[in-house]
Parts: C-alpha cells; structure tokens; sequence
C-alpha cells in the first residue's frame, strides 16, 4: 500500500515503472489529486510500467503483479475477503480518498503481511494508518524526507511511530524488489 | 492480535444483531470495511470501552441508536454531480419520457435532496416538469428535512453553477433560488413537483410504477445480498422500457438482475430495463 500526495506524480513516475513485470505483490496507491485529474494518472503510469496499473473497482479482488490506484472522490477499502469497495464519506485529513482509510481497512485484512508507503505530501495523512500497519506487524516504510518534494507527510509518519526503514526515493524499487523475491 | 480481530469481527457481529433485535435496522448487509470504521469511530468518539459496551447503550438507548444512524447515513451530495450524466439524460431518456402522459421518477438514497433539485431544473427546462412526479427517498430524517426545506448554503452554488452548465443547463442556476443571509433557498415551484418521504432499502417495499429510478452512490454501501434485493425491488417498480441510472463507480455487473438490464450509456452508467419475456 502506498500513500503519497503533493509531489506525488514525480515520485510515482521514479517509483512504479522501476519494479519488475513480475512483482509478486498487489499494490494500491492512494494519491491525492483533484477530481478532473482522475481518468490522467491510470494510463499514464501504465504506458510507463512493467506492471500493470489500473483503477481499483468496487467488488474485485486483489490480484498480485497489478497496482491499483484509488479513485478521486471517493474513500478506498479492503474488506476482510481481501476484495475492494468505496465510499463517499466526509474528508479524513481533509482527504477523500484518505490513506489512513485504505491502511487501517488493509491492516485488518493482511495484518503482518502488508507493507505500508508513505511518500512525499503536504499533509498528514497516512500517519495514523501506518501506526496501524506497525501494530499488526505490517512493514511500515517511509520516503527519506530529504529526497520528498513535500517533507512534511514523511516527516509526520516519522514522528508517529517506530518506522521500519526510512529509503531514499531512487532505492525503494530496489528495495522492494529484494525484500519481496527472497521471502 | 490475530485473536483480537476475531474479537473485534465477533463484537461487531453481536451489535449488529444487537441493532436488527431492538430496532429492525438490517445493517448485516452493509459493506462491512466502512461500516467498521465508523463503529470504532463512534466507540472513540463516546469514550466507550468497546464494541459491547457500544451494544449494550443501543440496546437500552434509543437516543444513542439515532446518533449512530446518523453517523451511518452519509450526507455527502451536491447539485449536478457528475454533471455529464444529466447531460445524457437530457439526450436519451428524456426524448423517451415525452412520450408519456405523466411521468414518475424516483430519487433513491436522496440525502440532503441536491440530486432531486437539480432534477427538476432540467426537466422543467425540457418542458417535462408540468406532468412530473419526483419521488425522492432516504431512510435518514435528519437528511430528509434539510431536503424538503430546499435551503443550502451559498459557499457551494459557484461549484453548482458550474456543474449546471456542463450538465446542459440552458439559463442560469441563480433562475431557480432565492438568496438570504448566506443560504439561497430553492423555489416552490420546484418543490411541488418532488414528494420527499422515508423509504428504508433494507425493507420497504415498492410503492409507484416508475420511469425513471435513480438510484446514485448508495450500493457501494451493500453487500450482495442487499444489492440483489434493491434491484429487484428496482425491477419490479420499473415500467416496460423503463430507465435506471447508478453512481460513477456502480454496475450491474455482478448481480442477479443483470440479464434484465440493458447498458444503453456506458459512462454514465444508464440501464433501460428490456421488454419482459
Ligand atoms: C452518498 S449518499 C448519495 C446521495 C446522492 N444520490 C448522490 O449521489 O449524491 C448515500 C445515501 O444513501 C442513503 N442510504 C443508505 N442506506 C440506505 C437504506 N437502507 N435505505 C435508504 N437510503 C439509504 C444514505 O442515508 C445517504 O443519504
């Protein structure tokens, strides 16, 4: 799962078309933008990954080798079958949708299995999702905030609880890739 | 803190039946990620312990169980959303309701009545209006009086006025209101046409011979099962040939009724029900 907000799209762009067509893991992306935005970001990560991207849908399943990326406007969940719904719910952290939603409902569905991303953003949100990733034993991994557009949203994650591994942007795929091939 | 879920699932599962037992509400057949996360919101935010104890208050405080039927019924809407829907409206369906005599439509899950409003605008603006019946529904009261008022805040008509012009609008949104002290109140000669009442999809029952349902961002909050009810209950209210249009992230594709429907607007999510065999 991975949370990213202002400054997002360049840190997408170095992040998901550097992993490999074979990642053995679902990935979901929520990133804040404005509405009109929303049918931009699908294709254009896509034509420039290995790996498949597309909007995440009510009532799929999550396959591994895809990454989803959350629709504007509404809030994305996990529900424990490991399928995906929305909602149209008031704004967390001024956010819909909000990355501590689509973390805490991932955490109850994959507790030690999941791995949380925050990324470069404005706000804070994300930090209390990730808290929640960490206390069912999920990875928690946050963007060195020296190498983020925006400090602050790593900067808050940092201050919210004990972090996992702290990456520079340019490692993480790298990163990733080892840690999930070996396990 | 695998156990502690199943706790978690367990407790949630009891106020649930907690709810159905005391007061009829079926909220089992919600979605349950969202409806979970407002439980534990309302759980924080009284200062509860837990989940039982939450179960316990509703079961001996009706005033507490409204509070919570207000935290499950999401009043976020606005005028005109998705504004290239009503545009297609106006295109297709509309050029089939003048062929009638008189013309119901009905509005399910219609919250704070922003949806029915702008309804009535383009029919009135595509002459409809006159032998219009509007029927807009919610199960929530709360919403249900701020829509039968018609009186919303200024701050959100420039975004409104916008919508309306990408929806087709043909003169100017600020035609169809009244503005006072910050709150512009929508007019009477909308309002007659629309008959604002409570309806509950987890067990109501059909009520009018429709053209038109529509029925916007209220089945991502079903689970199948409910969702399967619904449009049943969508079929049977249905004329021949009748019209049904979901929300932007909704489709038929995975529920019983779905043989019955046909996609006549992808994009829009508008569904013509066939001819029955
Ligand atoms: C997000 S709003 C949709 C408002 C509007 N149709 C739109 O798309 O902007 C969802 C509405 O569904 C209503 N709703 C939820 N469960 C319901 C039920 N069982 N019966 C009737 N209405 C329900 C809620 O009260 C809420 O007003």
């Amino acid at each position: 799962m991975i949370g990213v907000s202002a400054g997002g799209l360049k840190a997408l762009t170095a992040l998901i078309p550097a992993l490999p067509k074979d990642f053995p893991l679902a990935i979901i992306i929520v990133q804040h933008r404005k509405h009109e935005t929303d049918d931009y970001l699908v294709p254009y990560l896509n034509d420039l990954s290995e790996m498949s991207v597309t909007a995440a849908t009510i009532g799929a399943p999550l396959v591994a080798g895809f990454v989803y990326i959350a629709p504007s406007g509404y809030h994305l969940l996990v529900e424990r079958d490991c399928t995906f719904s929305l909602s149209i719910d008031t704004r967390v952290n001024y956010s819909i949708p909000s990355i501590d939603v689509l973390f805490d409902s991932a955490a109850i569905c994959y507790q030690e299995q999941l791995i949380g991303l925050i990324l470069t953003g404005a706000n804070h949100d994300g930090s209390l999702g990730l808290k929640n990733i960490n206390l069912y034993r999920g990875l928690s991994l946050v963007q060195q905030p020296a190498t983020a557009e925006y400090a602050a949203m790593p900067l808050a994650a940092i201050e919210a609880s004990q972090i996992d591994h702290i990456i520079p942007l340019n490692d993480i795929a790298n990163f990733l890739t080892t840690l999930v091939m070996s396990r | 803190m695998i156990k502690q879920l199943d706790l978690q699932h367990f407790e949630i599962n009891q106020l649930l039946d907690a709810i159905y037992f005391r007061y009829g509400y079926d909220f089992r057949d919600y979605a349950r990620a969202s409806l979970e996360r407002k439980i534990l919101h309302r759980v924080n935010l009284s200062k509860l312990q837990n989940i039982s104890e939450m179960s316990q208050k509703i079961l001996h405080d009706p005033s507490f169980f409204n509070l919570f039927l207000k935290d499950m019924s999401v009043t976020v809407t606005e005028m005109f959303r998705d504004p290239y829907v009503f545009k297609k409206l106006e295109k297709t369906v509309f050029l089939q309701l003048k062929t009638y005599s008189r013309v119901n439509i009905w509005h399910v899950g219609c919250a704070t009545g922003e949806e029915a409003y702008s309804m009535a605008i383009l029919l009135h603006e595509n002459d409809l209006l006159k032998h219009t019946r509007i029927y807009a529904t919610d199960y929530n009261n709360h919403s249900l009086d701020i829509a039968k008022k018609g009186i919303y805040h200024q701050d959100k008509i420039a975004e409104y006025s916008q919508n309306y012009i990408h929806a087709g609008g043909k003169s100017k949104l600020s035609d169809y209101y009244t503005v006072q002290d910050q709150f512009v109140t929508f007019n009477p000669s909308l309002k007659e046409h629309i008959t604002f009442a409570n309806h509950n999809l987890m067990k109501d029952q059909v009520f009018a011979q429709m053209h038109l349902i529509l029925c916007r961002n209220v089945l991502i909050y079903f689970n199948a099962t409910l969702q399967n009810r619904v449009l049943k209950l969508f079929t049977e209210s249905l004329v021949h040939r009748g019209f049904l249009v979901l929300g932007d992230k909704e489709s038929l594709e995975f529920n019983n009724e779905k043989e019955s429907f046909e996609n006549i607007a992808k994009k829009e999510r508008i569904y013509q029900h066939k001819a029955n065999l």
